[in-house]
């Protein structure tokens, strides 16, 4: 029997409200299903089943808000006995008891270690190293996974299947809750700006080379397949970030941890207002037409309203553009527990030192928002300058 | 003995008893200095017979028979081999060889250190451990892992015909003393055997049988029953790994960690008490070289912590079975 547990949608998400159930008991479950909507910060989430089998039992009402890491419901895998009531562990036989003939039979598995006290709150997440170890190198925040070992324990497997999971669009689509959103965006942005001591830094940067690049290479392409400047500026970011990593991870319990994996998030703006930054994972790797087709992708899911939970929790640095709104320069904040974020506005003609002289190239603002419990003015410099030389050059982005 | 007729080299039926008789005899030939002594070795054909015929062959200046002294004898055993010769000590079992401790531990693993480097005892002692023969509990008990914890001594534990034949004329080359533990259950066990098998080496662990989903370490007379397991293991979809490790001291930690960097589970069988084990010492080394490895808790079976009993459901129960090593398994492959 597997726990479907309240998911952590976000490195500091620690609740959500259960808001609406789409399977009963006994209904059939397979993995990739969305079977609930759980209302977090960040907005409505329809929450995915790892687990295929069929439901037991619901064990949260709709209304109720649990703590992440609560079992929501309980799903009995093929094959098991529909009501087992699991057994205590079989304890070894006490001593002094009669002696019995012994024939070799398999004994019951070895007792597993006493689970923790309940009264400790703060569960340590079990997981085994080697899951771990996996998890990290795959940029997945292990707090979001659940798992099939002895009392709930992640194991390999669950991270192998994580990684593997074929990504099954929802069931049935969804819109977002644009109340619950404009909540969960108060929240984390006023969170934002009362811990995180930010900076800012400002760029211009020409984009003659950008924009003649991208001309040559769409003349050779049919409309659905052309690249925009949106996949080049998150490259240049991606790659940046790569070479600059503590601009790329999380602030949490008082340190900054790099992220292995470099996972941009991508803010999107929601029909009806309402914002969202979901990840376009390892965008570090991705070739641009890879990036390109990623970002259609995501931002058509995100317009229809389905996104998927992995998506939410996983970015580690997020980019944001206002240039097609006519913006010049975008002032971001950072959304926690994330320590940077990169604006551009619009690509405009304007006047620029060339030899010399005054001559009208296209330049586009680049600015960093960044923690300064992290870094200083100085590395955020380094770190737009390397987004400037990447640009130059975007035929090796 | 029956011969069997292969494309190029015969492969002999033969029992690991043969075979250790066969690399005495071997060894005898081979060098002169060579002598094998014991309780019974002689007459009487040694306690499991291993020796039988040997002393009609040689003669009483290089089969001897001792008194029951071990202490005495390894000590003379350990004076022989300063002096130049390469003794072949017996002891019944190691049950027996605590009365020789003094000599194993202060003496022969001691004396190269002791002197500078001026002497050193090339010794081979030999003997039966493990249980199984319903001998009682001051002749079945296994405690290779504790000679395995003395610096300055290799410890050998052939499990195969291949093995048994094999590893005494490397340990006779050793320049320091080689114990040799021989299972109780495995003299009688039979095998195919190349009719020109010799020395095999020592040091390296050998991979049994292959397998992607667990590891399971053991050695000596638990090998088959471990390979039991893992043929019960693959029946229902489990593909074990049985790692022998054939020398316990020094352990061949490379080949461990391979097998658990593949297989990311193990369990250590092992006859000897649980507590302060071999396997305990092997579980602390793969946490400490190969923890980021591991998808879940190392299990171990071991001997139950009693003196092993007379009765033989009890002492079937007392020791490692084919049942207790697939439930560790399982235990270990839950939820992966």
């Amino acid at each position: 029997m597997a726990e479907f547990r309240m998911p952590s949608l976000g490195a500091d998400m620690e609740a959500g409200t259960l808001v609406e159930w789409l399977v009963k008991p006994g209904d059939q479950v397979k993995r990739g299903d969305i079977i609930a909507v759980v209302e977090t910060q960040k907005g409505a989430i329809e929450i995915e089943n790892f687990e295929p089998g069929t439901v037991e039992k619901i064990l949260v009402e709709v209304g109720t808000k649990v703590p992440v890491g609560t079992p929501l419901a309980m799903i009995r895998a093929e094959g098991e006995p529909a009501t087992s009531i699991a057994a205590p562990v079989q304890s070894p036989t006490p001593a002094g008891a009669p002696p019995r003939p012994l024939e070799p039979k398999a004994p019951a598995p070895a007792p597993t270690p006493a689970p923790a006290p309940e009264a400790e709150a703060e569960e340590r997440l079990r997981i085994s190293p080697a899951a771990r170890r996996l998890a990290e190198q795959h940029g997945i925040d292990v707090s979001t996974l659940s798992g099939n070992g002895a009392d709930g324990a992640i194991l390999l497997g669950d991270v192998e299947r994580m990684i593997a999971e074929p990504k099954i669009e929802g069931a049935r689509g969804r819109g977002f809750d644009l109340a619950a959103m404009r909540q969960a965006i108060a929240a984390a942005m006023a969170r934002s700006k009362r811990e995180i001591p930010h900076y800012y830094l400002a760029q211009p940067i020409e984009m003659t080379a950008c924009q003649d690049w991208l001309a040559s290479v769409n003349a050779k392409l049919p409309p659905d397949q052309r690249l925009l400047l949106g996949a080049l500026l998150v490259k240049a970011v991606a790659r940046a970030a790569r070479t600059f990593p503590a601009f790329n991870g999380f602030y949490r319990d008082g340190a900054f941890k790099p992220a292995p994996s470099v996972h941009v998030g991508m803010a999107i703006a929601i029909r009806g207002g309402g914002l969202i930054a979901p990840a376009i994972h390892d965008a570090d790797g991705l070739s641009l037409d890879a990036l390109m087709t990623e970002m259609r992708e995501l931002v058509g899911r995100v317009r229809s309203g389905r996104i998927r939970s992995s998506e939410m929790a996983d970015p580690t640095i997020t980019v944001s553009s206002l240039g097609e709104r006519g913006v010049e320069q975008l002032y971001g904040i950072i959304y926690p527990p994330q320590v940077a974020i990169v604006g551009f506005g619009k690509v405009a003609p304007s006047p620029w030192i060339a030899d010399g002289k005054v001559v009208a190239r296209p330049v586009i603002n680049a600015t960093l928002a960044a923690d300064h419990r992290v870094t200083d003015g100085h590395a955020g410099a380094l770190f737009l300058s390397e987004i400037e030389t990447l640009l130059q050059e975007p035929e090796t982005l | 003995m029956m011969l069997q007729q292969k494309a190029e080299s015969q492969a002999i039926e033969t029992t690991y008893r043969e075979a250790i008789r066969e690399a005495i005899r071997d060894a005898l030939k081979r060098d002169e200095r060579v002598f094998l002594m014991g309780e019974d070795v002689g007459r009487y054909g040694g306690c499991y017979a291993v020796t039988k015929g040997l002393l009609a062959e040689f003669g009483p200046e290089r089969i001897r028979d001792t008194p029951l002294s071990e202490s005495g004898f390894t000590g003379a055993g350990i004076g022989a081999a300063i002096g130049g010769l390469r003794p072949i000590v017996e002891v019944m079992t190691v049950n027996f060889s605590l009365l020789a401790l003094d000599q194993i531990l202060n003496t022969a693993a001691t004396i190269r250190h002791m002197s500078g480097n001026q002497f050193g005892v090339p010794l081979v002692i030999r003997m039966a451990t493990g249980a199984g023969r319903q001998l009682a509990a001051q002749h079945s008990h296994s405690l290779e892992g504790w000679y395995a914890h003395i610096p300055g001594i290799k410890v050998l534990a052939p499990a195969t015909v291949e093995d048994a034949r094999g590893m005494l004329w490397t340990a006779l080359e050793d320049p320091d003393p080689v114990l040799i533990f021989e299972h109780v259950m495995l003299y009688n066990m039979t095998g195919t055997l190349a009719s020109d098998a010799g020395p095999v080496d020592i040091g390296k662990a050998a991979i049994r049988r292959e397998g992607k989903d667990i590891s399971l370490i053991t050695y000596g007379g638990s090998l088959w029953k471990t390979i039991d397991a893992a043929t019960a293991l693959a029946a229902e979809g489990i593909e074990a790994e049985v790692v022998d490790l054939r020398t316990l001291r020094p352990l061949d930690d490379a080949t461990i960690m391979a097998s658990v960097h593949k297989t990311h589970r193990a369990v250590i069988v092992d006859e000897g008490w649980r507590t302060g084990s071999l396997a305990a010492e092997i579980s602390a080394r793969i946490v400490e070289q190969a923890f980021f490895d591991l998808d879940a808790a190392i299990g171990r079976v071991c001997s139950e912590e009693v003196p092993i009993p007379y009765p033989r459901h009890l002492e079937e129960a007392a020791i490692p079975q084919v049942p207790k090593i697939i439930a560790a398994a399982k235990t270990a492959l839950a939820g992966g």
